[in-house]
C-alpha cells in the first residue's frame, strides 16, 4: 500500500521530510511514526495506516515533499523482512545481466536509483536529476532560475562551483596552520536555518514592514491579583485539578480589553478591516524548535479553569512537538510572557495577521506611590505592541488602562466593565 | 452597436483577431474594426495571413509539391505516373476554399466569444476614442478604455519596379497566378521569395530569384542556409546573390530586368516579376494627427516590452510594431496585451520565436545561429546530425538537410536549434519548448524520443554536441 503525505493546512505548501524512524525491511504496527515532517510551522507525524513491513522509502532525508505526494510503499500483514528482496532482484538481474553485456545491468539499477529522488523527481529535468544524484545534493539546496522557479542544470553547475570555492578556501586555510605554531583554525560554522526558524524569521521581517508598529506601555499592581491566588490556590486546585496561574487573569481581562476595543481583535485584510465577533487568543509558548504560539478559541466562553487547563494542555504539546497545525493557526490576539525569562521591558512583535499583542514581563516587588504614600507592590510592566493602521493610540492605551484596572481590581473581571 | 467598449481591437490579422477573443476571454467588451478587402471586393477577416500570406501560400506550396514528388518521387516508389496534368485552376479554387473556411471561421469565433467584429477602417482618435467608417455608412467615434492596434504591414514596393498588379506583383500576386508563367523573376530571396519561387519552380515555371545580399537568409545559421542553397539550387531555382536590381520595364511580353551584379549590368526578361523584398508597417488613416502616437523612423510605432505605446492604454502589436514580422508573434503579443489590459501578468518571451521557411525541404529554427553566439564571446559546441541517416526519412524520401544544435560550454544551456529537412517546422516545437524551460542539452539527450520518428535526429545531434552521437560517426 502506498503511503503518501497527509493534507497540509492551506497556507502550508510544502514540507521537508525531516527523518525516517524506520527502513526498508522494518516491521511496522499500526499508528507507529514512520516519519517525521517539518513545515514552517510545526513538525508532522506520519503514523502507519496498518502493520506490515516497510517495503520501499521513496523520499529520502532532508527532500521537499506536498500533500499527497507518494513518499513510502507498505507491504501489509505478516510479510517477511524485505531486506533481502531488494537484493535479491538486484542480485538476480545483475546474475542475467552478465551473461549478456554489461551495459544491460544499468536497466535493473536505475529504476532504483532515479526513485529515490520521489514526487519531486517530476519537477526537475534529467541532466538536473543526475547532477544532484552525483553529488549527493538535496534539490531544496539549489535556488532554481529556470521558468516558475524550476532548477536548471546551469544553476546546479553554478551551486557546484561555489560551494567548491569554499571547500577550496578553507582547504587552503587549514593547509597554513602546519608550518609556524599550530593556530586554531578560526572558521564559521554554516548552518542552514531550520525550515521552521527560516518561516519565523520570514514572518517577522513581514511582520515588521507591513504594519505601522508602535508599543505603549503601562504598569499594573498585581498585589490583589496575588492576594486571590494565594487565598484560593488551593481550593481551586482541588476543584478543577489545575494551577490556578497568572495567564487566566490576563486573558480574561484582555477579552474585556478587546470587547471595548473591537479594532484591537481586529485585522486588515487587502483594504479591508476584518472585525471578529470571536476571542481566539493565542499564548506565546517557547519550545526548543523555536516561538509557538498555540490559540484558546473563544477564551470569552471559558472559564479560569478552562483557559488554564488549556494552556497547559496546548503548552505541553507544543513542547513535545504533537500539536497540530490547527492548534496554531488562527487567533485574533496575542499574549506573550517575557517575565519568565526575567525581562523587565520589552517591544513585542506583532503576530500577523494580528494586529496587537500583549507583552507581560517579570513581576518585581518596586515602591510606588499609593494615597501619597511609599509603598511596595508587586508590579509588572505590561507593553501593547499595535498595529496604528487600524488602531489609534489613544485605543491603545485605554485598551491597557482596561487591563490595568481589571487586574489592579479583579471584581471587576467578575461584573464585566 | 454600442458607442463604448472596454477594448477595441483595430485589426483582425493574426494579431488583432487573437487579441480581440482573448480580450474577450478576460470578461472584457470588444470590438474589432477590419478593412480588409480581398480582390473580389469582399471583405473577410484574418488579414493578410489568412487572406494574402501564411495560409494561401502554403496550400499552393502543398499542392505544388505533390506534383513535383509525384514527377520525381514516386518512381522510387515502384509508382509510374503518366499523363500527369496540373490544372492551377483547381489548385487555386482549394486554395480560396481553405482560405473562405478559415476567414469564416474567426467570423465564427467572434460570436462564440461576443465580439464585436466591425467592418471597415478605425482611426484613433486622442484619448483612446476611434473614429470607425464602416464600408457604407458615415463615420462614428467610437469610446474605448483600451485600444490595440495591430494594423500589420504590406509588401514594399521597389521605385525601381514598382506593382503594377499584372506583371510586376507583390507577394499576395504571386500567389494569384491563373496560369503557371514560362519565367519567372523573383527580387528577393527572403522566406517570402523563397516559398513563392519554390511554388511557381514545381508546377514548371523557370524561376530566377536576385537577391541584393551576398548570403542567402542571413538571419539563418550559415551551415543550414548553405546546405539549403544547394537544395534549391539542385531544384532548379536560379539564385542570384549580390544583384541589385536598377530597373525593371513593362514590355508586351513581360518585364525586362536590369540588374548589376558580381559579372557587372545584366538583363533578364521574365513573363511575371515578384517583388519580394520585405515589408513594411502598415498604418495608413490609422493614426489622427492628435492621437499622441508619433511612428520611428521606420514606420513603426514605438512600443515597450509589453507592447504599450506611450498613450495610456493604447497598445500596439503584430507586425505594426518592433520584432520579427511573424504571425505567432502577433498572436503572443495580443494574449499579452489582452492579458495586460485584464490586469494580469503577461509577458511574450521574445528569444524563443521559432522561425519557419516552408521550403522544401523546410527551415525552421529557434534561439542563436552559431555565429551570433560567436560574437557575444560565449565558449560554445555544436552537434549535427543528417537526415540521411535517420530512418524515417529514408522511408520518407526525404533526407535532404540535418538538425543542428548550439549550446554553451560552460553550463550546457541550449542556445540555439536549426533544422533544414522535413516537417522542420513541426520538429521545431519541441526545441522552443525546451529553450522556454532552460533545458540543457543534457536534457534533450535523456529525454526519450519515438522510433522511428524525424524527431529523433533532434535526439542525436544534441548527443552529437558531446561527441556522443550513437548513429552517425562522432
Amino acid at each position: 500500500m502506498e503511503i503518501k503525505v497527509p493534507a497540509l493546512p492551506e497556507s502550508v505548501t510544502d514540507a521537508t521530510l525531516v527523518a525516517w524512524h524506520k527502513k526498508p525491511g522494518d516491521r511496522v504496527e499500526r499508528d507507529e511514526n514512520l516519519v517525521d515532517l517539518e513545515t514552517d510551522k510545526i513538525v508532522l507525524e506520519v503514523p502507519s495506516p496498518a502493520s506490515g513491513t516497510l517495503k520501499e522509502i521513496k523520499v529520502q532525508d532532508g527532500a521537499t515533499v506536498h500533500a499527497g505526494d507518494l513518499i513510502a510503499i507498505l507491504e501489509e500483514g505478516e510479510g517477511e523482512p524485505a531486506a533481502e528482496q531488494p537484493a535479491g532482484d538486484a542480485g538476480a538481474a545483475a546474475g542475467t545481466a552478465a551473461e549478456a553485456q554489461p551495459a544491460a545491468a544499468e536497466p535493473a539499477e536505475a529504476p532504483a536509483r532515479r526513485e529515490g529522488r520521489g514526487e519531486s523527481a517530476h519537477k526537475l529535468s534529467p541532466s538536473v536529476r543526475r547532477l544532484l544524484e552525483e553529488h549527493d545534493l538535496d534539490a531544496s539546496a539549489v535556488s532554481g532560475s529556470g521558468r516558475d522557479g524550476r532548477i536548471t542544470k546551469a544553476d546546479v553547475i553554478d551551486y557546484l562551483k561555489t560551494h567548491d570555492e569554499t571547500t577550496e578556501r578553507e582547504a587552503t586555510r587549514e593547509a597554513p596552520a602546519e608550518a609556524p605554531a599550530p593556530v586554531a583554525a578560526r572558521q564559521d560554522r554554516r548552518v542552514p536555518m531550520t525550515r521552521l526558524r527560516a518561516r519565523i524569521a520570514e514572518r517577522l521581517v513581514q511582520a515588521q514592514q507591513t504594519a505601522a508598529m508602535l508599543t505603549t506601555f503601562n504598569e499594573i499592581d498585581l498585589s490583589r491579583v496575588i492576594d486571590l491566588r494565594t487565598r484560593h490556590r488551593e481550593a481551586f486546585e482541588k476543584e478543577h485539578g489545575v494551577r490556578l496561574g497568572f495567564m487566566s487573569f490576563f486573558a480574561k481581562a484582555a477579552v474585556e480589553a478587546l470587547r471595548k476595543f473591537p479594532e484591537v481583535n481586529a485585522s486588515i485584510e487587502g483594504k479591508d478591516i476584518v472585525y471578529h465577533d470571536y476571542f481566539d487568543i493565542g499564548i506565546a509558548v517557547s519550545s526548543e524548535r523555536g516561538l509557538m504560539v498555540p490559540v484558546l478559541r473563544d477564551v470569552d466562553a471559558m472559564s479560569f479553569a478552562d483557559i488554564e487547563k488549556a494552556i497547559e494542555t496546548l503548552g505541553r504539546k507544543a513542547r513535545e512537538g504533537t500539536i497540530s497545525m490547527e492548534e496554531l493557526t488562527g487567533g485574533t490576539f496575542t499574549i506573550t510572557n517575557g517575565g519568565v525569562f526575567g525581562s523587565l521591558l520589552s517591544t513585542p512583535i506583532l503576530n500577523p495577521p494580528q494586529s496587537a499583542i500583549l507583552g507581560m514581563h517579570a513581576i518585581q516587588q518596586r515602591p510606588v506611590v499609593v494615597d501619597g504614600e511609599i509603598v511596595v507592590r508587586p508590579m509588572m510592566y505590561v507593553a501593547l505592541t499595535y498595529d496604528h493602521r487600524i488602531i489609534d493610540g489613544r485605543e491603545a492605551v485605554q485598551f491597557l488602562v482596561s487591563i490595568k484596572q481589571s487586574l489592579e481590581d479583579p471584581g471587576r473581571l467578575l461584573l464585566q466593565f | 452597436m454600442a458607442k463604448s467598449y472596454d477594448v477595441i481591437v483595430i485589426g483582425a490579422g493574426p494579431g488583432g483577431y487573437i487579441a480581440a477573443i482573448r480580450a474577450a476571454q478576460n470578461g472584457m467588451r470588444v470590438a474589432c474594426i477590419d478593412a480588409w478587402r480581398n480582390r473580389d471586393g469582399k471583405h473577410a477577416f484574418g488579414g493578410t495571413c489568412l487572406n494574402a500570406g501564411c495560409i494561401p501560400s502554403k496550400a499552393l506550396l502543398e499542392s505544388s509539391e505533390l506534383v513535383h514528388r509525384a514527377r520525381h518521387e514516386f518512381s522510387k516508389h515502384g509508382i509510374t505516373v503518366s499523363g500527369l496534368e496540373v490544372d492551377v485552376g483547381a489548385m487555386q479554387k482549394r486554395k480560396a476554399t481553405i482560405v473562405r473556411q478559415l476567414t469564416g471561421g474567426i467570423a465564427g469565433l467572434f460570436k462564440a466569444n461576443k465580439v464585436e467584429g466591425l467592418v471597415g477602417r478605425g482611426r484613433l482618435l486622442a484619448d483612446r476614442k476611434v473614429e470607425f467608417t464602416p464600408e457604407s455608412g458615415e463615420p462614428e467615434v467610437l469610446e474605448a478604455r483600451y485600444v490595440i492596434l495591430a494594423s500589420g504591414s504590406s509588401p514594399i514596393e521597389l521605385p525601381v519596379a514598382p506593382f503594377d498588379g499584372e506583371a510586376i506583383v507583390d507577394s499576395w500576386g504571386a500567389l494569384e497566378f491563373d496560369e503557371v508563367p514560362r519565367r519567372l523573376g523573383v527580387i528577393g530571396a527572403g522566406i517570402i521569395g523563397l516559398e513563392l519561387g519554390s511554388v511557381w519552380s514545381r508546377l514548371g515555371a523557370e524561376v530566377v530569384i536576385l537577391e541584393a545580399l551576398d548570403e542567402l537568409l542571413p538571419a539563418a545559421d550559415r551551415d543550414i542556409a548553405k546546405e539549403a542553397e544547394k537544395q534549391f539550387r539542385r531544384q532548379g531555382l536560379t539564385i542570384h546573390l549580390g544583384a541589385k536590381v536598377t530597373g525593371a520595364r513593362r514590355t508586351d511580353k513581360g518585364v525586362v530586368v536590369e540588374y548589376s551584379g558580381r559579372d557587372g549590368a545584366q538583363t533578364l526578361e521574365v513573363d511575371r516579376l515578384v517583388v519580394a523584398v520585405g515589408r513594411r508597417p502598415y498604418t495608413d488613416g490609422l493614426l489622427a494627427e492628435d492621437c499622441g502616437i508619433r511612428l520611428d523612423e521606420r514606420g513603426f510605432i514605438p512600443v515597450d516590452d509589453g507592447c504599450r505605446t506611450r498613450v495610456k492604454g493604447v497598445y500596439a502589436i503584430g507586425d505594426c510594431v518592433r520584432g520579427p514580422m511573424l504571425a505567432h508573434k502577433a498572436s503572443e503579443e495580443g494574449v499579452m496585451a489582452a492579458d495586460l489590459i485584464a490586469g494580469e501578468v503577461a509577458e511574450v518571451n521574445y528569444a524563443v520565436v521559432p522561425s519557419v521557411i516552408y521550403t522544401a525541404p523546410e527551415i525552421a529554427w529557434v534561439g542563436k545561429t552559431e555565429r551570433e553566439v560567436q560574437e557575444s564571446g560565449r565558449a560554445y559546441k555544436t552537434g549535427s546530425f543528417p537526415f540521411v541517416a535517420n530512418g524515417r526519412a529514408k522511408a520518407l524520401e526525404q533526407t535532404a538537410g540535418m538538425v543542428k544544435v548550439v549550446s554553451a560550454a560552460d553550463d550546457d544551456e541550449i542556445l540555439g536549434v536549426h533544422i533544414l529537412g522535413p516537417m522542420a517546422g513541426e520538429l521545431i516545437a519541441e526545441a522552443v519548448l525546451a529553450m522556454e524551460f532552460s533545458a540543457s542539452t543534457e536534457d534533450l539527450q535523456r529525454t526519450i524520443h519515438a522510433h522511428p520518428t524525424l524527431a529523433e535526429a533532434l535526439h542525436e545531434a544534441s548527443l552529437a554536441a558531446d561527441k556522443r552521437a550513437l548513429n552517425y560517426p562522432n
